[in-house]
């Protein structure tokens, strides 16, 4: 004991534990939280989920870009908080010509850079332009094709000043865009931030026009048209905006700045909203469902989203190269089963590809769950190839707990409904990505959220030889229907056109749609001026903190 | 000495080449690439992507174009955040790294030490049972367990430490308990061990004979055979500590250098890949050194070999 005591002493042991534990309770403590302190100073805490590659908006191709960059830059219009149809933006009107083809937008004189120079037409043009120049290697540059002559500037076939593309700046706040063919949609489609303009000066100073990756979306370089400006970027910690103001709109915007944080994990991102670090998160594990329902189902919400999570079969391959098959396995899964018993998140049933409402499109129902068809259809395929059973099938989908969860249902579905025996393989997602694009697969799964609320968004995947078809499926019927979509500038025969696709889809089964997406995430109830849009997205200019019920 | 540390500095020239070599061709054979999505890019982007990054010359070419501008520091660009350099993403992660790192390895040698040295010097006894299987927990525990656990005590019940992040020094102090209470428990076991086995060697009883103290027996004679197996230990631990954790990143939003080790090669960002796995090299090399001359300052017999 002697020998304790004299290290006791001689160490302090106990009295300097207590004083460090002190230390650290005084240290931290009684923080006001993120969530609480925001109601004074206007600040939105938002889970971005991922970190976006980009911040130029030619080049972002995520959804946590444009999370970002709606803040940062403007387009010729804008969106209704809760419709999202289109409102003034850095143009103040517009007028289409009577063939459709023509669009003139008047732009405000009081729009303005974040380093107060006026924003004109001929930012917009040299914008398009710079999307759409080949050496730029811009992912999201077929967004601009509807406009006239772009699409074979864009492939090098001739250069700007040839190419005549649809796009002239008749003055510093005129501009016009001509189309190929009307697009009813097009107004809609200028949301997207392939369409945002960026500033001549920031781009040439840092020799950005055809270079990727040169620091001009920096904080401190960046100079944007948005509401908001750039005023820090911390990979993998913040990226934080401040109100601009120099925006036309200023006085209407309420916050005074956003901090987006790109947090990945989902747990990770549900402990920070708890304890009032967020006050949006951008998802939620779905095994944390039924708990937040009954702890905070006020914060819990569940919303619309413009996706269908589906499966490609390879028609290059037996045995999904015949119809019968692929019918058999769709007919198999009783899709209500599986969102109601196993995904459980407020997710639909895919009945066609196309979620129904889109752009007011409501397809017909398909894809039934028919289990004695199915196992008729399956007979005579063998019977007719004089096999006893189907050979093992692979389904190969990216390593994900919820892919997972999906796969293990229709694995049960098909054995019970056609005794097929299905190997389940999951794979990284790069070598998944690999794998399905070189067509190495037998059913691989797939996901796909629409760029913008129209039909076409979903349905153009689908044409003969489109990079994304990826399943070998080729119609000539389908690809007339959807060019008749295109062209037309009726309404009425427009959705026909969209209906016949629809009905070749379903008919041939080259994919199976499964469930339409929702986004579940939680919002707090200070959050005011957000409101579910099919495409997610929230203009933050409306949007303010002002205290709503308590927890 | 100084010839010791010139040798082995040397060393690590060939050591760091087979690492670089190594690395490059094992990310360019692994399927899959820098520029693949699920929205699929038409290949004539794709193209201009690969040729912007050199990716579309011979592997030769590119591979001697990464080791000379290596050479010269240069470790390019990331593929994924194009528009910051590698070092640069290093420069700002490591810090952050650091600090963790060694705040965790504090509070580790801060419990560690001593509970290892009471637990030896009380061999069997409550004060040797109960922290030991409390190390013993703590080192099954894992920080995915623990972190959320102090998260929901410190930070959502009792509101006293922010939950996430790292945007002040409150936001220090829960990862470094998580990530230095696991440390601890090792270091404690591996002290108590060289410590016992310390106390029964036979200049332990000499010095005892001689009439020294308790205290001067453990402090002059003892600590320094007994630390050696925790001195071997901290070499690597320190390196795995400052270059990041994956986990502890993830739990509490960290933006340190774990997570761009592992989401670089997730991503194929082929320069990041090899960065993070140069850089961590280097420590450990460094380190071991450290470790080694550390280990000659404390055992007479390492010093001679």
């Amino acid at each position: 004991m002697h020998l304790i005591a004299q290290l006791q002493n001689r160490l302090g042991l106990i009295r300097s534990w207590s004083c460090v534990s002190l230390l650290l309770i005084l240290w931290g403590c009684s923080q006001p939280t993120n969530v609480e302190t925001a109601l004074s100073n206007q600040i939105l805490h938002f889970g971005l989920g991922a970190e976006p590659q980009h911040l130029d908006p030619h080049l972002a191709t995520s959804v946590a870009a444009h999370n970002i960059l709606s803040a940062l830059l403007e387009g010729l219009v804008s969106e209704h908080p809760k419709t999202l149809e289109p409102q003034p933006g850095v143009a103040k009107k517009w007028e289409q010509s009577e063939d459709g083809l023509t669009y003139r937008f008047i732009l405000r004189k009081d729009a303005r850079w974040s380093n107060d120079d006026p924003v004109t037409a001929y930012d917009f043009v040299y914008s398009f332009r710079r999307i759409l120049n080949p050496n730029l290697g811009a992912q999201y540059a077929s967004m601009l094709y509807p406009l006239k002559n772009a699409r074979s500037y864009h492939e090098g076939e001739k250069r700007w000043e040839e190419a005549n593309v649809g796009a002239r700046a008749l003055n510093d706040f005129t501009l016009e865009l001509t189309l190929e063919h009307p697009i009813p949609y097009f107004l809609e489609l200028l949301n997207h931030y392939a369409w945002f303009p960026v500033h001549r000066a920031t781009i040439e100073k840092f020799d950005a026009y055809q270079k990727i990756g040169t620091p001009w979306t920096k904080p401190g370089n960046f100079v944007g048209n948005g509401p908001f400006r750039l005023s820090d970027h911390r990979i993998n910690s913040v990226i934080e905006v401040t109100k601009c103001e120099s925006y036309w709109d200023s006085p209407n915007v309420r916050l005074q700045g956003i901090r987006f944080y790109p947090i990945e994990a989902v747990d990770t991102e549900e402990r920070a909203y708890r304890s009032g670090f967020l006050h949006l998160t951008q998802s939620v594990s779905t095994d944390r469902i039924d708990y937040l329902r009954k702890s905070l189902p006020e914060e819990l919400h569940f919303e619309p989203y413009l996706g269908t999570y589906f499966y490609r079969f390879n028609l290059n391959r037996p045995p999904f190269d015949d119809r019968r098959v692929r019918q058999a396995f769709s007919l198999s899964i009783d899709r209500k089963r599986l969102v109601e018993k196993v995904l459980k998140g407020g997710q639909s049933p895919a009945t066609t590809f196309t979620p129904p409402g889109t752009g007011g499109f409501v397809p017909k129902s398909q894809f039934p769950y028919n289990p004695q068809k199915a196992r008729k259809l399956l007979s005579e395929y063998l019977l007719e190839k004089n096999l006893g059973r189907l050979p093992d099938v692979e389904l190969t989908y990216n390593t994900s707990e919820g892919h997972k969860k999906v796969a293990e249902a229709l694995y049960g579905m098909w054995k019970d409904t056609l005794g097929v025996e299905i190997k389940l393989l999951n794979m990284e997602w790069k070598v998944f990505l690999a794998t399905v694009s070189s067509g190495d697969f037998a059913i691989a799964r797939a996901g796909w959220i629409g760029d913008y609320v129209d039909p076409h968004t979903f349905l153009h995947m689908w044409r003969s030889g489109e990079g994304l078809n990826m399943t070998g499926w080729a119609n000539s019927d389908y690809d007339d229907a959807l060019m008749q979509a295109e062209t037309t500038r009726s309404q009425d025969e427009r959705w026909r056109s969209f209906q016949v696709c629809e009905d070749l889809l379903a008919e041939e089964v080259p994919i199976l749609p499964l469930y339409f997406y929702v986004h579940l995430s939680m919002r707090h109830p200070s959050v005011q001026g957000w409101y579910p849009t099919l495409l997610d997205h929230h203009p933050y200019k409306y949007v303010y903190l002002e205290k709503g019920n308590d927890r | 000495m100084k010839q010791f540390i010139l040798f082995r500095i040397l060393q690590a020239v060939p050591t760091l080449w087979v690492i670089a070599t190594l690395t490059f061709f094992m990310t360019r054979f692994a399927p899959g690439g820098p520029f693949d999505s699920e929205k699929t890019v038409p290949d004539e982007i794709k193209a201009k992507l690969e040729s912007h990054f050199g990716l579309d010359r011979p592997l030769l070419d590119q591979y001697l174009l990464y080791m000379s501008n290596l050479v010269q520091g240069d470790l390019g660009p990331s593929f994924k955040y194009p528009g910051w350099e590698v070092s640069e993403l290093i420069a700002t992660a490591f810090p952050v790294s650091l600090t963790l790192g060694l705040l965790s390895l504090g509070i580790a040698l801060l419990i560690g030490l001593p509970t290892g040295i009471l637990a030896a010097l009380r061999k069997n006894s409550w004060l040797d049972c109960v922290p030991m299987s409390l190390a013993m927990t703590g080192i099954c525990l894992p920080s995915f367990v623990l972190g959320p656990i102090l998260i929901f005590a410190f930070s959502t019940s009792m509101g006293l430490f922010p939950p996430l992040g790292w945007y002040g020094s409150s936001d220090w102090v829960l990862p470094s308990l998580t990530l230095g209470l696991f440390y601890a428990a090792y270091i404690a076991r591996l002290t108590r061990a060289g410590m016992l086995e310390t106390l029964e060697q036979d200049y332990i009883r000499t010095a005892r004979a001689k009439g020294a103290s308790s205290w001067r027996v453990i402090r002059i004679h003892a600590l320094r055979g007994g630390l050696l197996p925790t001195a071997t230990f901290l070499g690597p631990a320190f390196a795995g500590l400052i270059s990041g954790s994956f986990v502890i990143e993830s739990i509490f939003f960290i933006p340190g250098l774990g997570k761009f080790f592992v989401t670089a090669a997730f991503n194929r960002d082929y320069t990041m890949v090899l960065g993070t796995v140069l850089f961590y090299a280097t420590l450990i090399i460094l380190l071991n050194l450290l470790v080694d001359l550390l280990q000659a300052y404390l055992d007479p017999k390492a010093r001679q070999a």
